[in-house]
């Protein structure tokens, strides 16, 4: 991998217009600057292509046919998990689980570890800067198992309270769930070092990667976590498409979650057998043009570099958070040490969902609301923030435009003066 | 200038930011005979509704919460409104007033003041914002027990 010092923000990482065709549409008859890739990332040509070529050249149902193409489509299947292996540098390619998003994944582990392991008193840790899809699973858990849900607090800056989360970390500690990025707030949790105290008291740890594995290199093995979840879609991917890296010696003995074909062993009315791993989490028809449009997504993010990456958009974060700070009355919400390609803020009298209009209307897209982390914003005694979420496309011009829409939100508001 | 800002100036009226800076009727009422909650969870807004109502009129309203400019200016708006009115009069302009923010053409009326709401129509992600109120107040009347939502 190339170094990536020498790279700024103004060096572009790629032909924008040429690799992402959405980019050279103009919304409301303006130039599209689409601020808004921790929602979803636009798409490559070269990952559209891909998924269509599937349905034009390879398309068959996999693990079943005799035939060639039903041969060739499974090749091209399990080469897609082949490919997730080598993005998290998984130790085995029986641990990544193909699934329909983090979400799911989350589900899958609650759903199948959970409801084997848990019982009444034992305790499920998440933080408070969780995303929704990593706390409503476990509350269902717990209502099933009579497990309790405790939260590790969240400071001011956005950090986790570390002093705090090991004082929750007891013997009945089971699972930890942590997001390795904010997705509200951009922050980078020390998810090594949580993991290495979570497994101190013998609980496992599900790291929720949606926010991170597009804007920095991910490694499970020196995570060393015990499940780790992503979606395909905030990866330049499809949507509908994601997976799960569990440890192969949990994994293996977990049990069935959906029940269906391709899941099975052997069926007959008094019993049945289940397939081996990962198989055995994934009942039905998968969605394999999906796998493969996934696996041209990830290629496209490593041949660039996730390093080359991570280093642009810090540089893209770091001019956003200064330019944006400088306007009168705006608060940063979320000012970690360590964060990744979100610009989470409020401005006074302003509520973020008028700012998210204005903006509109001069074709810069970005989030407004709670970003499924109602608990966060409660947190910091606000109803929303406007967010500002960066992909590898976007350009010193793109913040020049955000900051031109929130000085014409002021104006119109008569505020910030 | 583009038609977008045009829009946008239709959206935000002055009325819209002067009531949106300064809500009237924003206040609890401990006294209210009706009241309901009403809650958008795409975009958090929350508002509670007072009304004391007597003999078939609403003699007074009121709300409390958050919201962004247009939910609380459509908010402070309606508590004027409905001043003075028959449940009957309140129940027919909510249900105009839902056919003037969501329909192309709704019927004509007259809404005096409320008619700045209309620049909402142009912007079909903000018309939740608008209606959040009516709703509410549409649930205090009729005493459903749920939290509003917009649908």
């Amino acid at each position: 991998m190339n170094a990536p010092t020498s790279l700024t923000a103004y060096t572009p990482l790629m032909d924008r217009s040429a690799d992402f065709p959405i980019l050279a549409r103009p919304v409301k008859g303006r130039r599209l600057v689409y601020l808004d890739n921790g929602a979803t990332t636009q798409k490559p040509a070269s990952v559209i292509r891909a998924e269509s070529r599937y349905y034009e050249e390879s398309n068959a149902n996999i693990h079943r046919g005799v035939h060639w193409l039903s041969q060739h489509s499974t090749d091209l299947y399990e080469q897609g998990r082949e490919r997730v292996r080598s993005f998290l540098n998984a130790a085995r390619s029986e641990e990544i689980v193909f699934t329909r998003g983090t979400t799911e994944s989350i589900n899958l582990v609650a759903g199948s570890w959970g409801r084997s392991v848990l019982k009444e008193g034992d305790e499920i840790l998440v933080t408070g800067m969780e995303h929704h899809s990593n706390i409503v699973p476990w509350q269902l858990l717990c209502q099933q198992t009579g497990a309790v849900l405790r939260v590790v607090p969240v400071l001011e800056n956005g950090e986790l309270d570390l002093p705090a989360y090991r004082s929750l970390l007891t013997p009945r500690t089971r699972l930890v769930g942590v997001a390795h990025v904010s997705n509200a707030l951009g922050t980078v949790n020390p998810v090594a070092d949580m993991v290495r105290l979570a497994h101190e008291v013998g609980a496992k740890v599900l790291v929720d990667g949606a926010q991170a594995v597009a804007h920095q290199v991910v490694d499970v093995q020196a995570l060393d976590c015990d499940f780790y979840a992503f979606s395909a879609h905030k990866l330049y991917g499809p949507t509908g498409m994601g997976a799960l890296y569990a440890r192969y010696d949990i994994l293996k003995d977990m049990p069935p979650w959906q029940g269906g074909g391709d899941m099975i062993h052997t069926v007959s009315f008094e019993r049945s057998t289940y397939a081996d791993v990962p198989q055995r989490f994934e009942a039905g028809t998968p969605n394999m043009a999906g796998v493969v449009a996934m696996d041209a997504a990830i290629q496209y993010v490593q041949d660039i570099g996730l390093a080359h990456i991570a280093a642009y958009e810090h540089e893209l974060l770091d001019s956003a958070t200064e330019q944006v700070s400088a306007l009168p009355g705006v608060r940063i919400i979320g000012t970690a040490a360590q964060k990744a390609g979100i610009l989470s803020f409020v401005v006074e009298g302003i509520h973020p969902h008028d700012l998210g209009t204005i903006l509109d209307t001069e074709g810069v897209a970005i989030r407004a609301g709670h970003h499924c982390a109602m608990p966060l914003m409660t947190r910091f005694g606000i109803p929303g923030t406007a967010r500002a979420s960066f992909a590898l496309y976007n350009t010193q011009d793109d913040i020049t435009a955000l900051v031109a829409g929130l000085r014409k939100a002021q104006k119109l508001f008569g505020t910030g003066q | 200038m583009s038609g977008q800002h045009s829009d946008l100036r239709e959206l935000y009226q002055e009325v819209i930011f002067d009531h949106n800076r300064h809500p009237r009727n924003f206040h609890a009422m401990p006294d209210a005979s009706h009241t309901a909650d009403g809650h958008n969870p795409l975009c958090g807004d929350q508002l509670t509704v007072y009304a004391r109502i007597q003999d078939g009129v609403v003699q007074e309203a009121s709300f409390v919460g958050h919201g962004c400019a247009i939910s609380t200016a459509s908010a402070s708006l309606m508590t004027e409104a409905v001043k003075g009115q028959s449940i009957a009069d309140v129940e027919a302009l909510f249900k105009d007033m839902h056919a003037m923010l969501t329909e192309a053409h709704p019927e004509e009326r007259d809404f005096g003041k409320l008619e700045v709401l209309s620049g909402v129509r142009e912007f079909p992600a903000r018309v939740k914002c608008a209606t959040l109120a009516w709703h509410t107040l549409h649930n205090a009347i009729t005493q459903a027990r749920d939290t509003a939502r917009t649908e």
